[in-house]
């Protein structure tokens, strides 16, 4: 059977005043039914443009797209505007990072819901509502026959972020697109919605794209990791291989910056030296060699001049986008999660690009 | 809350007159409270938000005090009443000796050199009409230091300290990144030499990887200077790798409070507990089957409770699995379990980090 997403080297260009803008330049990845991809990337990697291209969401803004987006074997670039809004919220459907801003404060939540089931279903007012107070009930709002009438303002953050969820399942969704869905949240509601989302997986079968900067998030939920890069996929494979044997020095860098609740406390991080690049201006060769640690392993000026082809490393489905060796990967990971490579004090290198506008 | 506000030195716990350095930052029973009132002439008080409901902590000379909790927890409360920001409705705070609750702003003045304070929003914590060396030099110019070379030169000093180009004193914030413009703010807090850095959620507006390099930077500091720190966040792993001593807080209070690694190795109180193992670790579940399985985890149903009307005696009653008669009626004191970890609990965790007997973690494949 065909993946339920296919999406292949998609760019979405934006034109600026300032010059072109590639927020996502030449990302393919699939997505089977009842599996979860996880995104991840610094802000301006172009993971939520991607997801937006998905949803349908530039048609009628300046983006240039090419490369197509398959769902379920029909492309999505090239459909109709009537017919994508046909297909989001009820084939696909998103949930945002803000609850509060993504859900109108003048109607109830219950008519939201409501508006959003009838657009794709003709069905009676009542009927709708009882199946709102049903997916109320579902996500977990305690007396939803009575919150169904609240106001956004009446929930709390938790409380709203179960209401968006409640909206984006109406139909019944083969594709969920979660864009940072637990960032705007505390640690235990986060647990809450987490668990939650993971469970409603289960039981509708969905698949799951999710859009976060927080590597504990995506390693919680996912299958599938993609890593974004200035707009570009540095490495793609499943969550373990990621975890365990990640190939390219961009994820090494976010492994070691990060300080870990689950491992013996380091007396320093080993963070990643400079500052994301502009999206103007990306880095010829490989846009991540500017800050990368390891380009004189490769040697000559192959990393500044020839931009590295996405390759499958050693097990089947993981690749990189790195002109590092096996070998070299292999020795330099033992070596960096050993902790053996100090933090050759970024600072310098920090003033140097210092003042560059972003 | 009353509690020994004067431990004997312990000589494992890094608190009060510890062997290794003495009190900065004495804070003695301290309560904030915003009135809400009805009305427009004349305006009558209904209740009050306990925003801060009484906490007692201090803080040695050189090291770090992490502050933690959910939003609405009163920690941010918390660091502008130790930076006197805002005025303390009763309890008492003393800074180096100097009590400070009180002061009016003109007898805080000459006190404000000691105790700065590093916001969350790189963005909007920086004026945007002000070159870099008119925002890094506005206290020196504010408190008429003098100084030897004039304040450009010690403006491009501090900012060689934080890592920027000291060539750089003449642009505008909107030219740097967002970890950049943190490093501006961190070189105005450093202007005056201060003793106390109260930072607000300094990293979290940032990167990943942005993250670490300002985390370093501040580490570097503080070595240098020897600056003392109340760090404010809610991320308990950089909580855990920035701090010495760590505060959990919860509606108003503080729950427990212990040296890093007591707190991080043994928690003791249930609120604590739940909170590590809420974290989402990066670490993958599934299995080389592809089963994937949960992690323990000890789920608490539903939100933090409103300050306005906070529940009775124990304020976490509502949300703890163990909860009992007792901590509906009788508020848990903030104790000393052992030396250097008190906590505010009628009956703390011991044993293990997950507790054996609890309803709500689950254990089944996803």
């Amino acid at each position: 059977m065909a993946p339920l997403l296919e999406v292949s080297d998609l760019r979405i260009h934006f034109q600026t005043d300032d010059g072109l803008v590639k927020s996502v330049d030449g990302v393919s990845f699939t997505l089977e039914r009842g599996r979860t991809l996880g995104i991840v990337g610094e802000s301006g990697s172009g993971k939520s443009v991607t997801s937006m291209g998905i949803m349908g969401l530039h048609q009628g803004t300046k983006a240039k797209i090419s490369g197509y987006i398959r769902l379920d074997g029909e492309d999505l670039v090239n459909a109709t505007p009537a017919r994508v809004r046909e297909l989001r919220g009820s084939k696909m459907a998103m949930i945002f990072q803000d609850p509060l801003s993504s859900l109108h404060p003048y109607y109830t939540v219950g008519d939201q819901i409501v508006e959003a089931y009838r657009i794709h279903n003709k069905v009676k007012k009542q009927t709708a509502r009882r199946h709102a107070v049903d997916l109320l009930g579902r996500v977990g709002i305690p007396q939803p026959q009575v919150r169904v009438d609240d106001y956004p303002h009446q929930f709390s953050g938790g409380m709203r972020q179960r209401a968006m969820i409640a909206m984006a399942l109406s139909c019944d969704p083969e594709l969920l697109i979660a864009d940072e869905p637990t960032t705007a949240l505390d640690v235990t509601v986060q647990a809450q919605i987490l668990d939650l989302i993971s469970d409603l997986q289960s039981e509708f079968g969905s698949a799951v794209i999710m859009i976060t900067h927080d590597l504990g998030v995506v390693a919680e939920l996912s299958d599938d990791i993609l890593v974004m890069y200035a707009g570009r996929i540095a490495e793609y494979g499943s969550a373990a291989d990621i975890f365990g044997r990640p190939d390219h020095p961009y994820t090494w860098g976010l492994l070691a910056s990060m300080p870990r609740l689950d491992q013996e406390r380091t007396t320093r991080l080993v963070p990643i030296p400079g500052t994301p690049p502009s999206l103007i201006r990306v880095p010829s060769g490989c846009p991540f060699h500017p800050r990368c640690r390891y380009t004189e392993l490769v040697g000559g000026r192959r990393c500044e001049t020839e931009v590295p082809p996405l390759r499958e490393a050693v097990t089947p489905g993981h690749s990189a986008a790195c002109h590092l060796t096996t070998e070299q990967r292999t020795r330099q990971w033992a070596d960096l999660s050993a902790g053996r490579v100090q933090d050759e004090a970024s600072t310098p290198e920090v003033a140097e690009q210092a003042g560059e506008p972003v | 809350m009353s509690e020994q506000t004067q431990t004997p030195p312990a000589p494992e716990a890094g608190q009060t007159g510890g062997p290794d350095g003495d009190t900065l930052l004495q804070v003695t029973d301290l309560v904030r409270h915003f009135p809400v009132t009805r009305g427009v002439v004349f305006r009558h008080k209904v209740g009050a938000v306990r925003a801060v409901d009484g906490i007692s902590l201090s803080v040695t000379r050189g090291k770090t005090l992490g502050l933690v909790g959910e939003s609405g927890c009163g920690k941010t409360t918390t660091g502008r009443l130790l930076t006197r920001l805002d005025e303390p409705t009763s309890g008492q705070i003393v800074i180096d000796g100097h009590d400070v609750t009180h002061l009016r702003p003109g007898q805080m003045r000459p006190l404000r050199r000691e105790i700065q304070m590093i916001f969350q929003d790189p963005y909007s914590s920086l004026n945007p009409r002000h070159t870099v060396g008119a925002i890094i030099g506005a206290p020196l110019k504010l408190q008429r230091v003098g100084t030897r070379g004039g304040i450009k030169r010690d403006v491009q000093e501090l900012l060689e300290l934080v890592g920027l180009n000291p060539e750089h004193y003449n642009r505008y914030p909107h030219e740097f990144s967002g970890g950049q413009r943190q490093r501006i703010g961190i070189a105005r807090t450093l202007a005056l030499r201060p003793k106390l850095i109260v930072a607000d959620e300094p990293v979290s507006a940032l990167d990943v990887s942005i993250q670490a390099q300002v985390i370093n930077l501040l580490e570097d500091l503080q070595d240098e200077l020897g600056l003392t720190y109340v760090v404010i966040a809610h991320d308990l792993s950089v909580v855990r790798h920035i701090s010495d001593q760590v505060a959990v807080m919860y509606l108003g209070k503080i729950v427990e409070i212990a040296d890093r690694d007591k707190l991080y190795a043994k928690p003791r109180h249930p609120y604590t507990v739940a909170l590590l193992s809420a974290v989402p670790v990066p670490e993958p579940l599934s299995s080389p089957t592809g089963q994937r399985e949960r992690r323990q985890r000890i789920r608490l149903e539903g939100d933090v409770p409103s300050p306005l009307l906070p529940p009775p005696a124990c304020r976490f009653h509502t949300r703890c699995w163990k909860a009992q008669a007792i901590c509906r009626t009788e508020e848990p004191p903030l104790t000393e379990l052992i030396p250097g970890h008190r906590v505010a609990c009628h009956f703390p965790e011991n044993t293990s980090q997950v507790p054996e007997k609890s309803p709500q973690s689950a254990t089944q494949p996803a």
